[in-house]
């Protein structure tokens, strides 16, 4: 426990500029060879007597070491904690799956608790027959197995008119990826039978919870990848994200995955409902605000080192790492530049890129304690090129809130320290 | 063996198991003591009996629904009296609309009992809590204000969600008539519709939401993607490079703990939607010295004021006998010096800018009620502002037949 403590309280320390104690633990990993390490040649504790027996804990959490790795919220962001997000820590995470204790939570009226019993879908509309299903029923269609990022459309959204929150956790948290396991919408449409003529029609997704969130999904994107999911990362959902049963929409903005869904209803038209009308479109510079912009394009970001994330090993050898993402498909490419954007080089993608889902990369480079100006830039298999700040503002202006993939900029400083900068 | 037969009912699983049991006996055999002499793999594999046909077993579920039309026959028909539960939304053209009514006062009545705790009394939102009157023309602002007024395109998407998603913590206990009444009074509030209006199922369609236009279906394909899907500069991209901005130097990120910061942020402003706090400075109080001589009032004009002052009759008192109340008594108003009523509380902003000079002419009080709040930042008046000019000069000139006694 005093080892817990001790070492949040020197990352809190060096955050807030106490270089001391981040000089200290320089000299610690750099002075090998000087005295015998007691860590080795001390019998410790728990070489010596127990640990924890099973079933000690029967669902297990993080170790209490890390328990500073947590979603958080921004509180001045919104009005109460009922109808609001937080953040996922990705500056903390690597790998490309987010564990779902800590991935990002965004509610319009709280994360309600329904039980699998209680849980009912129904499909109607224009359909020739309009069914419920039970989750029993939704567990007895063959079911995928898929892997997606979820961004919400309002990530980054705070940066839009300049550099604002110091940290990858609140510039870029609102994204989670994750192994879903569900029954495709399209199967469930079928069941209900849809006429033959689809042309011009939709079909909007509604949740059980109070605030009734809905959004309207053209049916060629219903019939193509969308997922009734009941299982992420092997598991049941979480209760803050739908459980028992949400919609999963590839690609597009998370808002659209509506949790706890109850309802799909083919219609004609979009509902134009107040989730995709009042929210959820892009205000341009002149007044003017684009609406039904659900793709989410091409996107990355270093989570470490950043501004959560300083340099505490000095000059010698370093691993630059972040995630990039893009809703049109595959990432085939991440480039990062130490010096602002003048030159880049091509990061190592641990994987190839996966079809609408988060893809890690990393530059294993030599920092030889020089400022730097850290960015990455990501592509995708359009060849598209994930855009500057200044590029998206000189379409869109500073006022569209949602869809903000700019690039990001990092200032590491010689003393190991990141924030969060905007650059010429 | 007891164990073991639900086990192999997927081939897949049993071979996975096996392999797993082979290392617990090599690497842990105290662990695996159950499982019988012989070979662990053949006795796992054999109790479920379809260990032939299971390799196929995924792929031959998808391909028998591919067979037979795509049904599987689950699920049963919905009734009607439970799609009528549920299928609530309204569309544009007001299909799945209820029939009903309410009129602008009622639904000042049940929105003061009902919303204005979070959107307040002229549904100018309390706090972080959504404005839904006022913002007109400020869409290509710095910081638009995006209500109902401003900013929906729909008198659909306002009914329907009322209607199914609020009161927020209280959903659906609306009446359909309640919630006729409610957009009526949003309607007033954002100046759309005159006090004496009534809404309803028949006259839904002829009401004209303000920014109906201001849509675009997402271009980006045209706009964006044909710029930025090129090979993109890898050397000598830029000259220079300079810092332009320092998210530090805001200093508006949580801290590790959270708890300090919520108490350093707890005195700020709410930040508007995107919440970037920019220090604007609090508007010179303009310095003009107050008319000497009262002009004659057009009476006409005083009526029509009268009408107008009902929007402003909740917190302020004006004639004989006036009394400070939520607001300021406002006899004299005219000519007055700000901040100076006695006996009322004002703001800070409000007292320094009457310590600086500033008089209630007729041109300040109108720039004051056109927008309140951007004349003002930190005034306690808590309404959107009035937006037609008509309705600036009228509640001025009633204002000016009430002179200080």
């Amino acid at each position: 426990m005093s080892n817990d403590k001790t070492s949040r309280a020197s990352r809190r320390a060096f955050l807030r500029g106490s270089v001391a104690a981040a000089a200290g633990a320089v000299a610690a990993g750099t002075a090998r060879g000087q005295e015998a390490d007691p860590l080795i040649t001390e019998v410790q504790d728990w070489a010596n007597g127990f640990g924890a027996g099973v079933d000690e804990v029967p669902y297990g959490l993080p170790i209490e070491f890390e328990s500073d790795v947590i979603r958080r919220n921004v509180e001045w962001l919104t009005a109460d904690t009922i109808s609001s997000i937080n953040f996922t820590p990705i500056h903390a995470l690597d790998g490309t799956i987010t564990p779902q204790g800590c991935a990002f939570e965004r509610h319009h009226s709280g994360a309600i608790e329904l039980k699998k019993e209680d849980y009912r879908l129904m499909i109607n509309g224009l359909v020739d027959t309009p069914l419920v299903f039970t989750y029993a029923d939704l567990e007895r269609f063959p079911r995928e197995n898929h892997v997606y990022f979820c961004e919400c459309a309002a990530n980054t959204g705070m940066e839009w008119a300049g550099a604002q929150l110091n940290g990858a956790q609140f510039t870029h948290g609102m994204i989670h990826n994750m192994e879903y396991t569900g029954v495709p919408l399209r199967t469930l449409l079928n069941e209900a039978g849809l006429g033959d003529d689809l042309a011009d029609k939709w079909v909007y997704v509604e949740g059980a919870d109070a605030s009734s969130n809905g959004r309207s999904i053209p049916m060629e994107k219903a019939l193509d990848d969308v997922l009734v999911a009941f299982k992420a990362n092997g598991e049941a959902l979480r209760k803050e994200h739908g459980y028992p049963v949400r919609l999963v929409v590839p690609g597009w903005e998370g808002n659209m995955w509506v949790k706890w869904i109850r309802r799909v209803e083919v219609m004609d038209g979009p509902v134009e409902s107040r989730e995709e009308t009042s929210k959820y479109t892009d205000t341009l510079a002149d007044g003017t605000s684009r609406k039904w912009t659900w793709v989410m394009d091409a996107k990355s970001v270093v989570t470490s080192p950043s501004p959560q994330m300083p340099v505490t090993h000095g000059p010698g050898p370093m691993v630059i790492t972040g995630m990039a993402w893009s809703g049109h498909g595959r990432i085939t490419r991440v480039d990062v530049s130490k010096d602002g954007g003048k030159t880049w080089e091509t990061a190592r993608l641990a994987r190839e890129g996966e079809n609408k889902a988060l893809t890690r990369f990393y530059l294993d480079t030599t920092w030889n304690g020089e400022e730097m100006l850290l960015q990455s830039r990501a592509m995708d298999e359009t060849g598209y090129v994930q855009p500057t700040k200044t590029q998206l503002r000189e379409v869109r202006g500073e006022n569209s809130i949602y869809h903000n993939n700019c690039i990001q900029t990092w200032h590491v400083t010689p003393d190991g320290r990141a924030e969060n900068v905007e650059v010429s | 063996m007891s164990k073991f037969p639900n086990l192999g009912l997927f081939v897949g699983v049993g071979l996975g198991l096996a392999v797993v049991a082979t290392m617990a006996i090599n690497f842990a055999d105290r662990f695996v003591v159950p499982v019988p002499e012989g070979n662990p793999t053949v006795a796992l594999v054999i109790p479920g009996g379809g260990a032939s046909d299971s390799p196929g077993l995924i792929v031959g579920a998808a391909e028998a629904a591919e067979g037979s039309g795509g049904k599987y026959g689950l699920g049963r028909p919905a009734l009607a009296e439970e799609i009528a539960a549920w299928d609530l939304d309204v569309m544009p053209d007001a299909t799945g609309l209820p029939q009903g009514s309410g009129d602008v006062w009622t639904g000042e009545e049940v929105f003061a009992e009902k919303c204005a705790t979070c959107h307040g009394d002229f549904a100018e939102g309390v706090d972080n809590w959504p404005t839904l009157a006022g913002g007109w023309g400020t869409l290509a602002d710095k910081d638009p204000v995006k209500t109902v007024g401003s900013y929906w395109p729909y008198l659909s998407t306002v009914w329907d969600y009322v209607h199914r998603s609020m009161p927020f913590g209280d959903a659906q206990t609306l009446t359909h008539d309640e919630t006729y009444a409610i957009v009526a009074y949003i309607l007033y509030s954002n100046d759309i519709v005159d006090d004496d209006f009534t809404l309803s199922h028949e006259n839904f369609l002829d009401v004209e939401m303000p920014n109906a236009e201001g849509f675009i279906v997402d271009d980006r394909a045209e706009t964006e993607y044909t710029k930025w899907r090129a090979e993109p500069c890898m050397e000598n991209c830029k000259e220079s490079v300079e810092i332009t901005m320092r998210a530090t130097v805001l200093d508006v990120t949580p801290e590790e703990e959270g708890t300090e910061a919520a108490e350093d942020h707890a005195a700020m402003d709410p930040p508007s939607e995107t919440p970037v706090e920019d220090a604007a400075p609090v508007e010179e109080a303009a310095m003009e010295e107050p008319e000497a001589e009262e002009p004659a009032l057009d009476a006409a004009l005083v009526a029509a004021g009268e009408k107008v002052f009902k929007k402003c009759k909740a917190c302020h008192q004006v004639g004989d006998g006036a009394k400070n109340r939520t607001g300021p008594a406002l006899t004299g108003i005219v000519g007055h010096p700000a901040g100076a009523m006695e006996g009322f509380r004002y703001s800070k902003d409000m007292i320094a800018a009457g310590e600086a000079g500033l008089t209630w002419t007729e041109e300040e009080l109108k720039a004051f009620l056109a927008k309140p709040k951007a004349y003002m930042k930190g005034t306690k008046m808590s309404f959107a502002g009035l937006r037609k000019e008509g309705d600036l000069n009228a509640v001025v000139e009633y204002l000016k037949s009430f002179p200080a006694e």
